[in-house]
């Protein structure tokens, strides 16, 4: 069966719930190339999604209610946080079809840690990101994909890892 | 995503997109791109499936070395286990995707937020 034309389906979902103009997705012929300045293996590998993915709350101690700044834009937390302390918040998902329940199924970070205990890549950073959806692309190319690609540079980052939900 | 990654490539840094959402993915061009056939929300491979889970990762990791020029695009290949039937329900009127519950939750979560910050517990 044919992957699923989401821009079609999601037009049409558009306009059922009564929107005038369809979701105009980014478009572009071309695209960047960067190739790696080293081996994979000398490289440090960073994550980022667009999960919503958060440290669990702990009511308890009122600790790591949330990691984000005001829910949007760039966001990050400890790359040592364990797994099972991390959890989507997302609701953009097909809840129909599957789950969040396993933090990897969208968000590989033990498959990372893996990959760096195997030897594969030299590392990762001390901080894992997440991203916020903002359907403004001006926005994004503005605020989210600058402050990505600073952190990117602060935390020595040769490679990047995405995963989009 | 596929902007951030843009842009991230333009300077100078390899990125790897894996995602399920092909049209949209490739509509706007990324670098590199495994491809997973799974409904959104399962991109890295099925929950609790760890040996599939690594071979989608494996072949994110090789992209990083392998691909030779932009839009490259490498498929998964697995077949999501309870079979098709939803690539013909998303998005659909038999499934919406608006959730009222979802929605209500996080913006109940994202009240606590504010309250903890007002208080300066976070």
């Amino acid at each position: 069966m044919e992957p699923v034309r989401y821009i079609d389906r999601t037009r049409d979902d558009y306009i059922r719930q009564g929107y005038e103009k369809p979701y105009e997705w980014a478009h572009f012929e071309d695209a960047p190339f960067a190739r790696l300045a080293k081996p994979l293996s000398e490289c440090r590998v960073g994550l980022i999604g667009t999960s919503e993915i958060a440290v669990r709350y702990d009511p308890e101690t009122e600790d790591n209610p949330v990691v984000e700044e005001d829910f949007r834009g760039v966001y990050g937390f400890a790359a040592d946080t364990p797994t099972e302390a991390l959890y989507s918040r997302t609701a953009s998902f097909d809840r129909f079809a599957t789950h969040l329940e396993d933090v990897n199924a969208y968000y590989p970070v033990d498959r990372l840690r893996e990959a760096a205990a195997d030897g594969r890549i030299a590392g990762i950073p001390d901080r894992l990101y997440g991203c916020y959806n903002n359907y403004s692309k001006r926005k994004v190319m503005t605020g989210e994909a600058p402050k990505a690609l600073a952190w990117c540079r602060e935390d020595g980052i040769d490679a990047l890892l995405m995963a989009p939900v | 995503m596929s902007l951030i990654s843009r842009h991230i490539e333009a300077a100078g840094i390899p990125t790897v997109v894996i995602g399920a959402a092909r049209d949209i993915v490739e509509h706007c061009g990324v670098a590199r791109y495994v491809f997973t056939d799974f409904p959104l929300g399962s991109p890295c491979g099925e929950p609790w499936n760890v040996d599939q889970q690594r071979a989608i990762f494996q072949m994110a990791l090789d992209l990083l070395e392998d691909a030779q020029g932009p839009r490259t695009t490498r498929e998964a290949g697995f077949r999501w286990s309870a079979g098709d039937d939803w690539k013909r329900l998303v998005f659909t009127a038999e499934q919406p995707w608006q959730d009222e519950a979802a929605y209500a939750q996080w913006m109940a979560r994202k009240e606590d937020y504010r309250r903890l910050r007002a208080a300066g517990r976070v």
